[in-house]
C-alpha cells in the first residue's frame, strides 16, 4: 500500500517516457496528472489510517525488498510513514498534483514530444520526492535525495537550447554533489558507528547516549556532515548559489521543486533525525546561525532584484533559512510547520508569477510590468493573498508559522538570532510588496520598454510559439492580456485558500488554539521508546502575545514601507539606490559570491588541470619519460647496430679480443 | 566441461572463420553474423555456468584439471569462484555488443577483425578461469596479440604508436610477472621438492615476508600497468583514442579489470604480508588516480580521451576497495569492475556511434545534438548517470560499498576519494552539455541519423544492465559473497605482522576506530 504512493508517479513517468512522444498533449498531461491525484488519494487514505491510531503507534512500515547485502551491511528498501512523513507526502502529492494540473495549461505551447518529456520528468520527480520522504533509512532517503537532484537538473535545463538553462542545470547538479559528498561521508560514519542506517533504530540508539557537550565529538561531526548535505539541497550558505540560477527552468518547476518540495528536503532530513541532531548541540548552533545568516542575506538580495522569479527565489532561500533557524534552536515542529505553510504560499506566488509571465509572453523583468491588476484580476488577488501570507500578516498561514519560529528562537534565549529573523521578516514584507506594487499597481510600462536582456526571457511562449504568434511580445495590446486559463486559475485559487487556512492547524495556545500540528508531529521528533503523550508545556503566553504583536507590526510596517517607496514616492527608491550606489550594486550583484567561487575554485581547478596536470604531468613528465626511454633504447640500438657489420673478419676480430679478455681475467685473478 | 567450452567455443569460432574464403569481402555479412552468433552462444554458456553456480560455497567450482607439462608441475587447471564468475559473464556479455558496434565502422578485413575479436574473447575468459599460474600467463600474453592487431590495423591515425605503446607497457609488466611466477614455482620446489604452478597450493606456501615484498612488487607492477594505476596510465588514453570502437569497449570493459582481478587473485592472497605493508601506498596511488584522472578528464577536448581518463578515476576506486581488504571493500571493488564494464563500455560504444556519424570525436565539433538525435541523447544520458554513480543505477552500489569498506579501513582515503564523485559529475555533465545541449552550431550535425535498430540492439542491453545492477544488486552480490569472505579471511589470517594502523592523529575518527576494532573482529 505504502509503496503505491511513489509507484503511481513512476508509472506515469514510464508511460510518458516510453510512448509519450506519440500521445497527444491532452493524453500525456492527463496521465501525468491522474497518477499524481491517485498518489494523493492513497496518501490521504494512509494518513487517515495513521490518524486513527493512538499517537504512540502512528507508524506504518512496508519493506519492499532487500536492496544491498554485503557482509554485515544489509540494507532494505523500506518505506515508513509516521506523522512527519504524513505531512510531507500530503504536501508532495497534493501540491504536486495541483502543479501538474497547472502545467497542463502552462506548457501548452510546447510540441507533443516536449510536452510528454516535461511531464515524464515531473512525474519522475514526484516519484523520487516521495521515496525521499517515505524512506525509512538513510540510503533510501539518499536515493530520493539524488533522484530529485537529477530531475531538478533535467527540468532546469528543460529548454536545453538555451545555454544559460543548461549551465544552470549543471551548476545545480554539481553544487548539490558537493553537499552530497559530505552527506555520504556522514552516512558512512553513522553506519560504522551504529551499524544501522534505519532512522528509528538510530534514534533509539542515540537516545541512550548523553548529548555531546563541550567537545566536537563523533555525533557532532556526523551531523555537521549531514547538514552540509542539507545546505546543498536546501540552498543555504555556502551552497545556495544554484537556486537563483535554477529559475531558468519552467515556472511550475520552480514552484514545485525549487519552492514547495525538493528544497525543503534538507529541513525534512534534520526533522527526521531530530534525536540525532539534538545530541549534537554544536551542530545545532551552527545550523541555527547558518539559517539566520542565510535568511537575512537572501532577504537583502531579494530587495533589489528585478526579475520576478529571482525575487521569489531569494525569498525561498530566505524562508528556508528561517526553517533551518527553527531546526537549529530545536523547534522542529515550528520548522516543519513553516515548511508546510510555505509550500502553499510560495507555490502560489511562483504559479502567480508564472501566470504573469504567461500573460506577458515571457517577460520577467518587473521594471517592465505594472498596472496588471486590471487585466489579470485572478492572478492579482491570489498573488496578493500569497504575499500577505508570506509577509506574516496576522491570521494568514505564514503568520502562525513564522511567528512560532520567532517565538521559539527568542524563548530559547537566542536574542541575536531572533533579531536577525525579525529583520528578515521586515525585509520579506518589503520586498514582497515591492514586487506586488511594481507588477500589478501603477501604470503599465511593458509596452514601451525595449528588451534589454532578451536572453533572460523565459522561452515558454517565445521559443516554440508558432511563427504567426506575436513573438515580439512587448507590443501586446491590453486586449491580448489574458488572465490565467481555467486550469491555472483553478490551481491559483485552491492554493490561495490553502495559504489562508493552512495555518489554522497550528494555532498556538496563546491564541486559544491547540497547536494540533505540533502535537501531531511530536512523536516523530522523539526516540521510538518515548511514546508518552507530549504534555503541552505551559507557554509563556504573555511573552508569546507580545512577540506576536511585534511581528505583526513588523509585517505591516514592511508593507507600508514598500507602499511608500514603490507606490507613492517611487522616485525616492531610485534616489536611495543612487545615494547608496555601492551597497545597491553589491546587493544587485548578490554580494559577488558567484564571481568569488569562480575565481577561487572553478578557474584554478580548470586551469590547473589543463596546464598543470594534463599538459604538464601527463604529457610532459610521464609520457616524456616513457617516450624518452623508448628513444634511448632506439638510439642505443642504432649505435649497437653498427657492430653488426656483416664482415666475418670483424666478427673474428672481436671474438679474438673477447677470448683474450676472458683468459686475461682468469690469468690475472 | 562447461568452463572449458566457454573459452574453446570462441577460439573454435575464430579458427573456423580462418577457413572461410573471403578474398574480396563478399562474405562479410555471413562472417559478421557467424562471429556474433558464436559470441552469443558463448554468452549463453557463461549464463549456464552462472545458473549452475552455487553461491553458498567459497570453493572453486567447475574445476577441470589435466596434466600438461608434468615435469614442471604444469597443469591445465581451470575453475571459477565468486570473484571470477561474473567477470567471465561480463566478458561474454560485452563481446557480442562490441561485435555489433563494429558493423557500422569496420569495413576492411572484416574476417580478420572477427577472428581477432573471438580470439581475444577466448584469451580473456582464459585469464579469468586459470588456476594454474603458467596457464594464466599464457592466456595473459595471448590476449595482447589480438588487441595489438585490433588497435594497429583498425585504429585511427596514430594507431601504430598507440599499439606499440600498449604492447611495450604491458610487456614490461608481464616480464616481471613471468619472473615472479617462475620464482614461485622455484620456492615451491625448495619447500616441498616438486615444482608446482597450482595457485591453490601456492596459496599455502609460507613465504618469508621480506621475500614476499619482491614478489608482490613484480606481480603488482604488472597488474598496476593493466589497471592502470597512476602513474602507469599513459598508455591508456592513447590506446583508447586510437582503438576502433569495439576495441575500446573491450579494453575498458574487460581488459582493465584483469589488472584489478590480478591484484585480488594473486598479489594479495599470495603475498599477504607484503600486501598489508604496501596496501596504504597502493591506496594513495589509487586515490591520486581518482582525483587526477577526474581532473584531467575534465579538460579533454576529445570525448574518447575524456572517457579514457575517467576510467583511470573509476579504476582507482576499485584498487582502493581491494586495498581495504574487507568484505564491503572487495565486494564493492568487484561490483565496480562489473559496473564500470557496463557503463564505460557503453560510453565508448555511444561515442563510437557519434564518431561513425561525424568522423570526429572532438567535443567542440558537436553541440545541440539533443534536437537532432533525441534517442541517442536519452541513451547517452542514462549511461552517463550510471557512470557518475546515481543511486538506482549500477555505479552507485560499487562506489558506496568501496567507500564503506575503505572507511572502515582508513577514513582519510574516503575523504579524498569522495572528491572524485563530485568531479565525475563535473566532467561528464559538462561533456553532455557541450555535445547535446544548446543549439546546433555545426551545419553538418543537422542531418545526423538517430539510432538504427542495430545500434538499439547494442545499447539497450547496456542500459538495462545499468538499471538492473542498480536496483537489484543482490543478484550479483550473493554469488560473490562467500568467495569474497573466504578471500578476505585468507589474506587477513596470513598476515603475520599486523601493520599498525592507528589513527590517533585523526581526532574522533581515531578514538572511534579503536573502540570498534576492540569489540568486533575485522571482517
Amino acid at each position: 500500500m505504502l509503496a503505491l504512493i511513489p509507484l503511481f508517479p513512476l508509472l506515469g513517468f514510464l508511460i510518458n517516457a516510453s510512448v509519450g512522444q506519440r500521445l497527444p498533449k491532452t493524453m500525456s498531461g492527463a496521465v501525468a496528472s491522474a497518477v499524481m491525484v491517485a498518489s494523493f488519494v492513497i496518501s490521504v487514505m494512509t494518513v487517515l489510517e495513521l490518524a486513527g491510531r493512538p499517537p504512540g503507534a502512528r507508524a506504518i512500515e512496508q519493506t519492499v525488498y532487500t536492496w544491498i547485502a554485503s557482509g554485515d551491511f544489509v540494507l532494505d528498501v523500506t518505506f515508513r510513514v509516521d506523522p512527519l512523513a504524513a505531512v510531507m507526502i500530503l504536501i508532495v502529492s497534493g501540491i504536486g498534483a495541483l502543479i501538474h494540473i497547472y502545467s497542463t495549461a502552462y506548457m501548452h505551447e510546447e510540441s507533443d514530444g516536449e510536452y510528454a518529456r516535461y511531464f515524464s520528468y515531473l512525474n519522475l520527480f514526484a516519484f523520487f520526492m516521495l521515496v525521499l520522504v517515505l524512506g525509512a533509512n538513510f540510503l533510501v532517503l539518499f536515493v530520493g535525495w539524488e533522484g530529485v537532484g537529477l530531475c531538478s537538473y533535467l527540468l532546469i535545463g528543460f529548454w536545453f537550447r538555451k545555454k544559460s538553462a543548461a549551465d544552470a542545470g549543471k551548476k545545480a547538479f554539481v553544487v548539490n554533489r558537493i553537499g552530497d559528498y559530505a552527506f555520504v561521508l556522514g552516512v558512512l560514519f553513522l553506519f560504522v558507528q551504529f551499524g544501522t542506517l534505519d532512522f528509528q533504530r538510530l534514534a533509539g540508539m542515540v537516545a541512550a547516549l548523553p548529548p555531546e557537550e563541550g567537545v566536537f565529538g563523533a555525533i557532532s561531526i556526523t551531523t555537521l556532515l549531514l547538514f552540509i548535505g542539507a545546505t546543498g539541497k536546501s540552498a543555504q550558505i555556502p551552497l545556495y548559489v544554484w537556486l537563483p540560477d535554477a529559475m531558468e527552468g519552467p515556472t511550475p518547476v520552480s514552484a514545485l521543486i525549487h519552492a514547495a518540495t525538493m528544497v525543503t528536503a534538507g529541513v525534512y532530513m534534520i526533522g527526521r533525525n531530530a534525536v540525532l541532531f539534538s545530541h549534537a548541540p554544536e551542530t545545532m548552533t551552527i545550523v541555527a546561525v547558518i539559517g539566520a545568516l542565510t535568511a537575512l542575506m537572501a532577504a537583502t538580495i531579494g530587495l533589489v532584484q528585478n526579475d520576478i522569479k529571482r525575487v521569489l527565489a531569494y525569498s525561498t532561500v530566505s524562508q528556508l533559512g528561517l526553517m533551518f533557524l527553527a531546526m537549529g534552536v530545536g523547534a522542529f515542529g515550528a520548522g516543519i510547520f513553516h515548511l508546510y505553510t510555505h509550500a502553499f504560499f510560495k507555490a502560489l506566488l511562483f504559479l502567480g508569477s508564472g501566470a504573469v509571465i504567461h500573460a506577458l509572453h515571457g517577460e520577467q523583468d518587473i521594471r517592465k510590468m505594472g498596472g496588471l491588476k486590471r487585466y489579470l484580476p485572478i492572478t492579482y488577488w491570489t498573488f496578493l493573498i500569497g504575499s500577505l501570507a508570506i509577509a506574516g500578516v496576522p491570521f494568514l498561514s505564514g503568520f502562525f508559522s513564522k511567528d512560532e519560529i520567532l517565538y521559539e528562537t527568542f524563548h530559547d534565549g537566542h536574542t541575536m538570532l531572533w533579531l536577525m529573523a525579525a529583520i528578515t521578516s521586515l525585509l520579506t514584507a518589503t520586498y514582497m510588496f515591492r514586487l506586488v506594487f511594481l507588477t500589478f499597481h501603477g501604470e503599465r510600462r511593458h509596452e514601451t520598454a525595449a528588451p534589454e536582456h532578451p536572453e533572460e526571457q523565459e522561452p515558454a511562449a517565445v521559443h516554440h510559439a508558432p511563427s504567426d504568434a506575436p513573438s515580439h511580445h512587448r507590443t501586446i495590446a491590453p486586449s491580448h492580456l489574458h488572465d490565467a486559463p481555467p486550469a491555472m486559475a483553478l490551481v491559483l485559487v485552491i492554493l490561495a485558500v490553502g495559504s489562508v487556512v493552512a495555518g489554522y492547524t497550528g494555532v498556538p495556545h496563546a491564541l486559544g488554539g491547540h497547536n494540533r500540528l505540533a502535537a501531531w508531529l511530536a512523536p516523530s521528533f522523539q526516540p521510538p521508546a518515548g511514546t508518552t503523550e507530549t504534555v503541552a508545556e505551559p507557554e509563556a503566553a504573555a511573552l508569546e502575545l507580545t512577540l506576536m504583536g511585534v511581528s505583526s507590526a513588523i509585517a505591516i510596517g514592511g508593507i507600508l514601507l514598500a507602499s511608500f517607496f514603490w507606490l507613492r514616492r517611487r522616485e525616492l527608491a531610485a534616489a536611495l539606490a543612487r545615494r547608496y550606489a555601492g551597497v545597491y550594486t553589491v546587493l544587485l550583484n548578490k554580494y559577488y559570491v558567484d564571481e568569488l567561487y569562480d575565481a577561487a575554485v572553478v578557474h584554478p581547478i580548470q586551469r590547473g588541470s589543463e596546464r598543470g596536470l594534463w599538459r604538464g604531468v601527463d604529457v610532459a613528465v610521464v609520457d616524456g619519460a616513457v617516450n624518452g626511454t623508448g628513444t634511448i633504447v632506439a638510439e642505443g640500438s642504432a649505435v649497437l647496430r653498427r657492430l653488426q657489420t656483416g664482415s666475418v673478419r670483424a666478427y673474428a676480430g672481436s671474438m679474438f679480443i673477447g677470448v683474450v679478455v676472458i683468459l686475461g681475467y682468469y690469468l690475472w685473478r | 566441461m562447461l568452463l572449458t567450452l566457454s573459452w574453446v567455443l570462441p577460439l573454435a569460432g575464430a579458427l573456423l572463420l580462418l577457413l572461410v574464403g573471403n578474398a574480396d569481402g563478399r562474405r562479410d555479412g555471413v562472417i559478421r553474423w557467424a562471429a556474433l552468433l558464436v559470441s552469443i552462444a558463448t554468452f549463453a554458456v557463461t549464463l549456464a555456468i552462472w545458473a549452475a553456480f552455487d553461491g553458498g560455497v567459497p570453493a572453486f567450482q567447475f574445476v577441470e584439471r589435466y596434466p600438461w607439462i608434468p615435469a614442471f608441475g604444469i597443469d591445465y587447471y581451470v575453475g571459477i569462484d565468486g570473484v571470477s564468475l561474473l567477470l567471465v559473464v561480463l566478458t561474454a556479455f560485452l563481446t557480442p555488443i562490441a561485435l555489433l558496434s563494429s558493423w557500422g565502422s569496420i569495413e576492411r578485413k572484416v574476417k580478420e577483425f572477427s577472428i581477432f575479436m573471438l580470439a581475444l574473447e577466448a584469451a580473456m575468459i582464459g585469464v579469468f578461469i586459470s588456476l594454474d599460474l603458467f596457464l594464466f600467463y599464457v592466456f595473459w600474453d595471448a590476449m595482447l596479440v589480438p588487441m595489438y592487431f585490433l588497435i594497429g590495423i583498425w585504429g585511427y591515425d596514430q594507431r601504430i604508436y598507440a599499439a606499440i605503446k600498449f604492447m611495450l607497457y604491458t610487456m614490461a609488466g608481464s616480464v616481471l610477472m613471468l619472473v615472479a611466477i617462475l620464482g614461485l614455482a622455484y620456492l615451491h620446489n625448495a619447500a616441498t621438492g616438486s615444482y608446482s604452478f597450482d595457485l591453490l597450493r601456492l596459496y599455502t606456501l609460507d613465504i618469508d615476508p621480506s621475500t614476499q615484498m619482491w614478489f608482490f612488487l613484480a606481480f603488482t607492477v604488472a597488474f598496476a600497468i593493466k589497471v592502470p594505476l597512476f602513474p602507469f596510465h599513459t598508455w591508456l588514453p592513447d590506446a583508447h583514442v586510437e582503438a576502433p570502437t569495439a576495441g575500446s569497449v573491450i579494453l575498458a570493459g574487460v581488459l582493465l579489470k584483469m589488472g584489478t582481478y590480478g591484484l585480488l587473485r594473486f598479489s594479495f592472497p599470495l603475498f599477504p604480508d607484503a600486501a598489508a605493508s604496501f596496501a596504504p601506498m597502493l591506496a594513495v596511488l589509487a586515490v591520486v588516480g581518482i582525483i587526477y584522472g577526474a581532473l584531467v578528464a575534465m579538460v579533454q577536448p576529445d570525448m574518447k580521451k575524456l572517457v579514457a581518463y575517467s576510467s583511470v578515476s573509476h579504476l582507482g576506486f576499485v584498487v582502493l576497495g581491494i586495498c581495504a581488504m574487507n568484505t564491503q571493500g572487495v565486494e564493492g571493488a568487484i561490483y565496480q569492475m562489473l559496473a564500470h564494464g557496463v557503463s564505460t563500455g557503453g560510453l565508448f560504444l555511444l561515442v563510437g556511434m557519434l564518431s561513425d556519424r561525424r568522423h570526429t570525436r572532438l567535443i567542440s565539433e558537436f553541440g545541440g545534438l539533443k534536437e537532432v538525435v533525441p534517442r541517442l541523447t536519452a541513451v547517452f544520458m542514462i549511461i552517463t548517470l550510471a557512470s557518475i554513480g546515481l543511486p538506482g543505477l549500477n555505479g552507485f552500489i560499487g562506489e558506496l560499498l568501496i567507500m564503506l569498506g575503505a572507511f572502515r579501513w582508513d577514513p582519510r582515503f574516503v575523504v579524498f576519494a569522495g572528491l572524485g564523485v563530485i568531479l565525475s559529475a563535473v566532467y561528464m555533465l559538462w561533456m553532455v552539455q557541450r555535445v547535446y545541449f544548446g543549439s546546433v552550431t555545426h551545419e553538418e550535425n543537422m542531418k545526423l541519423p538517430d539510432l538504427v535498430p542495430r545500434e538499439w540492439a547494442a545499447a539497450v542491453p547496456l542500459c538495462a544492465m545499468a538499471v538492473v545492477m542498480g536496483v537489484f544488486p543482490t543478484l550479483f552480490l550473493r554469488p560473490m559473497e562467500s568467495s569474497v569472505e573466504a578471500l578476505v579471511e585468507r589474506v587477513q589470517a596470513r598476515q603475520n605482522l599486523r601493520v599498525n594502523r592507528s589513527f590517533e592523529s585523526f581526532g574522533p575518527f581515531g578514538t572511534f576506530e579503536r573502540a570498534e576494532r576492540a569489540e568486533r573482529p575485522e571482517r
